[in-house]
């Protein structure tokens, strides 16, 4: 049972991603996005990762791609106003996708079935006991990483507040 | 799993959505009501007694309009904004535990569809999944002032989630769950959770007022400046969706509200209650209070609404930005340290 959910939602999400890449509206890809995330918190779920599942779709579905929604939105970009692109741009574009499918090819060659991954301890995705990993084991870099965040944060605040005399 | 399970969820699950769907409808015609009565009007009066079937008629009204779709509009988004709309203001429901388990012919039926122990963040998650309806409707519509309005939605809820979350944050530390059934049971009787987190309570309030698009942050809807708002191109049902959408939404979020701060379905006396009905009728009893709570938010909603003016967009982004979510963050910090002596002595 499921392994066929399994199987029946990754085929969504190939699909769907694929969807990203060639609609031709950028809006539409994003709303394939945004469906192919929730494909990837129904995975989550089916892993047991209740917690990463829900901030999955809290933070990317609800959030980072609303922003993205919203930017594209206020551009609104359309056919007829983007600019057309050089014929040394499409060859390059060629270039560098042929080196992306050998190297996929290359990898994809060495590649051999793997035996599933058996978790000792299959609750580990839950709020409970991912708390209890991240703020014991690992608090130091769990602390670190949420001070990178904040920089980030303010840096972009500040990046973003013109100056006082010039406003 | 067995069909019994899947029958009793399934029932459940109709009945919730008929009470949502049948309170949605009252609440267009209360809000009517006490409109008139704040400012001094008999509203609503026609349609059967003190114009109860005002809602029915309003449906039958919105079955009927022509159905018109722009030309220039994106077909199938435009259809699938109000139905967005709809299904995230609905799902809200499945994790709310709307009473004690019940007795019901020998066997036990707990009054909550699904019990998963990250209940407070699905509840987050589908809040913050229900500006799409919005955004979509707005943007496939072609229009200016739709995509405007659609803009202005994006925007605000963005900001007011995170004081939201950040209120609730100060909730969590105090009930060490994130599951809806132990939050709610933890306020047996008279120790709500109201009592001890009354700023925590207020940011998450107004943060909802905000999240439900009512007034008085309705800005997406401002019609002295965009017509109609995200809806301006919608008629007939697909109107109706987008505002029944907003009526669930108050409902929805006034049933949190009740369940995370002022006690969920418990009241003062329930053991007596309890001791002297039996397992059948005092849970049902505490639903019916629980529900009275809900009504009684969802009048404050409109008392609200009907009070206080319209913000200003400048001054929507100042409150949440540099008003509510300081709070919060001090709610947060006080709450901890508050938590932190309580534990050391």
């Amino acid at each position: 049972m499921s392994t066929q959910v399994f199987y029946f939602v990754a085929t969504l999400s190939i699909i769907f991603s694929l969807l990203v890449i060639f609609a031709k509206n950028p809006i539409h890809s994003v709303l394939y996005l945004i469906l192919t995330f929730f494909t990837f918190t129904v995975h989550y779920v089916l892993l047991n990762a209740q917690f990463l599942a829900v901030v999955n779709f809290i933070v990317y579905m609800g959030a980072i791609m609303v922003l993205f929604l919203f930017v594209l939105m206020l551009l609104n970009l359309n056919n007829e106003t983007e600019p057309s692109k050089s014929p040394l741009i499409k060859i390059v574009g060629v270039i560098a996708g042929g080196c992306l499918v050998v190297t996929l090819i290359g990898s994809l060659k060495s590649a051999s079935i793997t035996s599933p991954l058996i978790l000792k301890n299959p609750g580990l995705g839950l709020v409970e006991n991912l708390g209890k990993e991240l703020f014991g084991p690992f608090l130091l870099p769990f602390e670190l990483s949420s001070l990178l965040l904040l920089a980030a944060m303010v840096g972009a605040v500040l990046l973003s507040k013109r100056d006082e005399v010039e406003a | 799993m067995d069909s019994a399970f899947v029958i009793e969820k399934f029932i459940l699950v109709a009945v919730i959505f008929g009470i949502s769907l049948v309170i949605a409808m009252y609440s267009t015609y209360a809000e009517r009501k006490v409109a008139a009565y704040l400012q001094d009007r008999l509203g609503p009066d026609r349609a059967g007694p003190f114009g109860i079937l005002q809602p029915l008629a309003d449906g039958i009204k919105m079955f009927m309009k022509e159905e018109i779709i722009p030309t220039s509009s994106n077909r199938f988004l435009f259809i699938a904004g109000p139905g967005l709309a709809l299904l995230c203001a609905c799902i809200g429901t499945a994790v709310i535990p709307w009473g004690s388990p019940v007795l019901i012919a020998g066997k036990t039926i707990p009054l909550q569809v699904s019990d998963i122990n990250v209940g407070v963040l699905y509840i987050f998650g589908v809040v913050s999944l229900g500006v799409y309806g919005v955004m979509i409707g707005g943007w496939a519509s072609n229009n200016k002032y739709s995509l405007l309005s659609a803009i202005r939605a994006a925007s605000q809820n963005i900001s007011y989630e995170i004081a939201m979350g950040l209120s609730i944050i100060a909730l969590l530390l105090m009930t060490n769950t994130l599951s809806l059934k132990e939050i709610v049971g933890q306020q047996h009787g008279l120790n709500w959770n109201v009592w001890y987190q009354p700023l925590g309570f207020l940011i998450f309030m107004v943060c909802s007022f905000a999240e439900t698009n009512r007034a008085p942050f309705d800005l997406p809807e401002c019609e002295t400046e965009l017509i109609g708002g995200y809806h301006t191109e919608y008629s007939s049902m697909k109107l109706g969706f987008y505002l029944f959408a907003e009526y669930i939404n108050m409902f929805v979020s006034s049933a949190v509200m009740a369940a995370l701060y002022w006690g969920g379905y418990n009241y003062p006396g329930m053991d007596y209650v309890a001791a002297h009905l039996g397992p059948t009728w005092a849970p049902l009893i505490g639903t019916a209070v629980f529900f009275g709570k809900i009504v009684m938010f969802i009048f404050f909603f409109m008392w609200v609404r009907w009070t206080i003016p319209r913000f200003r967009y400048d001054q929507l982004m100042n409150l949440g930005w540099k008003g509510l979510i300081p709070l919060a963050i001090a709610n947060i910090i006080i709450t901890g340290v508050v938590i932190a002596i309580i534990e050391k002595f």
